[in-house]
């Protein structure tokens, strides 16, 4: 019982980060229609930042602050810069450009910071808070700071003209223009946002998964399988998603290694988790494009 | 007295297809004017040249000012709002977070305020939907939604694309009517593009009708309206 | 005026007979030349079975680094459990991987542009997983992968093992680019741009849209899981990691750079990427050792720029720019 309620926490925590990384992917697509494949590396680029932050002598949550900033302004330039002229080119073109960014910011955090794996630090001392046996202080806190993060976003974009503005610009663009919205604007504030919000993510897992250039590669299929669960057009939906799907994971591990445990054979385990998150992201697509509280999207003749 | 708007050589197309060719007209500030034709004679892309919402070359000056070079979100900044075809509404935000859009370019939050109430008393029906999603209210109340929104711009110039489209004819006439209220209280001039004329005729003071994309006529309403050649042969009555 | 199977001939006559000048030019045609250059003919047909699916038919593929890994263990598995020699790993991985292609084919009919490339992606990120699956170890050898031999020079002909490695991997690429040519020429080869281009216009034209998308995806992935075969006897090695997501990304930069929807842009991507990717090896070796500055430089910058720099400037890739070139030339001359 008490591996089950660990494992439940454990999921929980895990499922934060991918609502928060599931979250900047459903950002992106509700604004621009683009699923952008180099969220994770960008994520990961973030984490480098703000290690190298702490290495200069910032205290964790200063690091945390200044790295989520510079990545919102990273996501800005990047919107504004390389995605804004490609505005009307082919999805495809559009596609690689994603791809060379993940290349990119994998290549680059490898070279400036080595590809050695690097430990990372918890803001959450050991022994602080936590329930004993179930849930350890750090995966609490990703919990909570996951929550306050999330929670700051949702009063931003209910309850200030901005992110109205903002939902507005990325329902019906040329609407919004004809009630003088900036829509370019809100495009690439978006982008910032969405970088945020994957900083924010790469920080908190980090000491969970060790910092190294490929610490991502996992957590971004994962946060996929979340967003198609939660409905790719649906940003609460992919925070649900997110904790759905990482309960689901250490769920179905958990009952491999019961089922190894007692019968002796290995079915599943932590080293399918990857083909788990494959299969779901397989079985939304083909069987139920739109997931759990999305809506379903018409092809454009 | 220099004219509100100003439209002259007006082009437009629609990637390599033209679509209006010569179009120029001039609204005077206070006026209604409508623009009529056939379908496809251009008057929406009229409305959308105007906002830069299409490729185009020519003339228009709103108030003096040259607006070829400005994006639409600039130009509807100059104070012009546009009611498009299909009313634009905001389908997924509630009747309230479509009407605080709409003032969202305004820093004067008092009068702000002040135009809602005005909003409320031209179209109660609106202030008791508030907290309902926008693309469950019927046409007529969406038509509305939309010309509070545009009212909330504080215009000095309304552009409306064919208010009356799918809306019952009772709906129409009030809507009609409170156009009439709001051009002559809150000042507002008004280009309104309508397929039917006969309504548009009795509301506007003058009218241009287009043909193929280029103006073909114009004239005080009343001149139009009474004369059975021009309604035969391009108004169609 | 040159026609193309002119160029294409002379160019497949030099491939032939150059490698035989090894005696005489030992340093220019070293072993390990020939070695690199089996690598590009390897590359070009992996860039090729990609071009097939994404170039010619508008499927985009993320992913294709899954269908090279099943054409390699296929090859690895049969080799080494089955005693299976070489040159016959190569059809039965074609095999294989058309099968996996086609079954792969019938859920992407569903999936437009994002969505495919998204499912693609997805798999390209867990393939090297999926090889370590316990049940599969077995076979695959797990993380370790399998160790494997260089194939043999057979009839006791003249020739090093480089040198027959190199003919084996020429001839292979030769039949499968003239096989690509002459279908893609026929109605099918219409048929499947058709596709492409317009999915409505397809459709009225009274084929079978459905069929044509899931066997040319099998056929991409056949044409990729050859490579793959091949690569296993070449590199003589296959192991999990070195077929993940980086894989995939290779075969796009070759697609790319060398040019979508064409044959020759098949060749000079996969040459390019080989060529970037040894390069990138060597610029970093001597930033390391020879300059002392900590830094891992990798090839995977150099093609992330290019990939977007060749959106922005050269859509049409290095054989689209040559093209363009041709024609200019040929119109100037009236």
């Amino acid at each position: 019982m008490e591996q089950f309620l660990q494992q439940v926490a454990s999921g929980l925590a895990n499922g934060a980060i991918y609502a928060c990384v599931a979250l900047a992917l459903v950002m992106i697509y509700v604004s621009t229609d683009h699923i952008n494949f180099a969220q994770g590396e960008m994520a990961m680029f973030s984490t480098y930042l703000s290690w190298q932050l702490m290495t200069w002598g910032l205290s964790f949550w200063w690091a945390f602050i200044v790295a989520v900033a510079l990545s919102f302004v990273m996501g800005v330039l990047i919107e504004r810069l390389i995605l804004r002229p490609l505005h009307n080119a082919p999805v495809l073109s559009i596609i690689v450009v994603f791809i060379g960014l993940l290349a990119i910011f994998n290549s680059v955090s490898g070279a400036i910071w080595s590809y050695l794996i690097k430990e990372f630090p918890s803001p959450f001392p050991k022994s602080s808070f936590g329930i004993a046996g179930v849930i350890g202080p750090h995966q609490l806190g990703v919990v909570v700071v996951t929550l306050i993060v999330l929670g700051l976003l949702f009063v931003f974009f209910r309850y200030t003209p901005l992110g109205l503005a903002m939902r507005a610009a990325a329902q019906n663009p040329q609407m919004a223009r004809l009630v003088g919205v900036r829509v370019d604007w809100m495009l690439a504030l978006g982008w910032g946002l969405a970088a945020s919000v994957g900083a924010v993510a790469g920080i908190m897992v980090a000491h969970i998964v060790y910092l190294d250039p490929n610490m991502m590669g996992g957590i971004l299929l994962y946060a996929f399988a979340s967003a198609l669960v939660g409905g790719i057009s649906n940003p609460a939906g992919a925070v649900a998603g997110g904790f759905i799907v990482g309960i689901l994971e250490n769920m179905v591990a958990f009952a491999g290694n019961q089922i190894e445990k007692t019968t002796g054979i290995y079915i599943i385990g932590n080293g399918e988790k990857l083909t788990v998150a494959l299969i779901i992201v397989i079985f939304v697509l083909t069987v139920k494009p739109a997931g759990l509280f999305g809506r379903v999207v018409v092809k454009r003749v | 007295m220099a004219a509100l708007l100003e439209v002259k050589g007006l082009k437009a197309f629609y990637g390599q297809t033209q679509s209006l060719y010569d179009v120029g007209f001039e609204i005077e500030t206070g006026g209604i004017t409508t623009l009529l034709g056939a379908n496809g004679a251009g008057k929406t892309t009229t409305l959308r040249a105007i906002c830069n919402m299409v490729r185009r070359e020519g003339v228009v000056r709103f108030d003096g000012k040259d607006m070829m070079r400005l994006p639409t979100e600039e130009i509807v900044r100059q104070r012009i709002a546009h009611v498009p075809e299909g009313r634009g509404t905001f389908t997924t935000l509630t009747v309230d977070e479509n009407l605080r859009i709409a003032a969202y370019t305004r820093r004067d939050g008092a009068a702000v305020a002040r135009e809602r109430e005005r909003v409320f008393a031209y179209f109660p029906r609106l202030s008791e939907r508030l907290q309902q999603q926008a693309g469950t209210l019927s046409g007529g109340e969406q038509q509305m939604l939309a010309i509070a929104r545009a009212l909330m711009l504080a215009p000095r110039l309304m552009l409306l694309d064919e208010p009356s489209f799918g809306l019952a004819p009772l709906i129409v006439v009030e809507i009609f009517r409170i156009l009439r209220r709001i051009n002559e209280e809150e000042k507002v001039s008004i280009l309104l593009v309508e397929q039917n004329a006969a309504l548009a005729l009795d509301l506007a003071d003058h009218a241009y009708v287009l043909e193929t994309g280029k103006v073909v006529m114009s004239g005080p309403s009343a001149v139009v309206k009474n004369d059975e050649n021009i309604r035969k042969s391009y108004l169609g009555y | 005026m040159i026609s193309n199977k002119t160029w294409v001939l002379g160019l497949v006559v030099l491939a032939l007979v150059v490698p035989l000048l090894q005696p005489v030019f030992p340093n220019a045609v070293s072993d390990y030349r020939l070695f690199l250059v089996s690598t590009m003919i390897i590359a070009s047909i992996a860039v090729l079975g990609l071009n097939l699916l994404t170039g010619f038919n508008g499927q985009f593929s993320l992913g294709h680094g899954a269908f090279y890994a099943v054409g390699a263990y296929t090859a690895a598995v049969l080799m080494d459990k089955l005693n299976v020699p070489y040159w016959a790993t190569v059809p039965a991985a074609a095999i294989v991987c058309f099968i996996v292609g086609y079954l792969f084919g019938l859920p992407a009919l569903k999936l437009e542009g994002h969505y495919l490339a998204l499912a693609t992606f997805a798999l390209a990120l867990a393939v090297p997983q999926i090889l370590k699956y316990k049940w599969l170890e077995g076979l695959t050898g797990g993380v370790q992968g399998i160790v494997l031999l260089k194939p043999e020079v057979p009839f006791d002909l003249p020739l090093s093992e480089d040198q027959w490695l190199y003919y084996f991997c020429l001839v292979t690429m030769i039949v499968l680019f003239w096989g690509a040519a002459n279908m893609l020429n026929s109605r099918s080869g219409r048929a499947i741009m058709a596709i492409r281009d317009q999915s409505m216009a397809a459709e009225t034209m009274g084929i079978d849209i459905a069929l044509y998308k899931t066997v040319t995806f099998g056929i991409s992935a056949a044409y990729t899981g050859i490579a793959g075969a091949l690569s296993a006897s070449a590199i003589a090695f296959v192991a999990p990691d070195s077929f993940g997501i980086f894989l995939s990304i290779k075969f796009l930069i070759g697609l790319v750079v060398g040019g979508i929807g064409s044959l020759a842009g098949s060749v000079i991507g996969g040459i390019f990427y080989v060529l970037v990717d040894n390069s990138a090896q060597a610029l970093s070796q001597f930033v390391k050792n020879d300059l002392g500055l900590q830094f891992d430089l990798s090839a995977y910058t150099v093609f992330g720029i290019l990939l977007i720099a060749i959106i922005y400037l050269m859509p049409m890739g290095i054989a689209g720019g040559i093209y363009m070139l041709w024609r200019r030339l040929r119109l100037a001359r009236g």
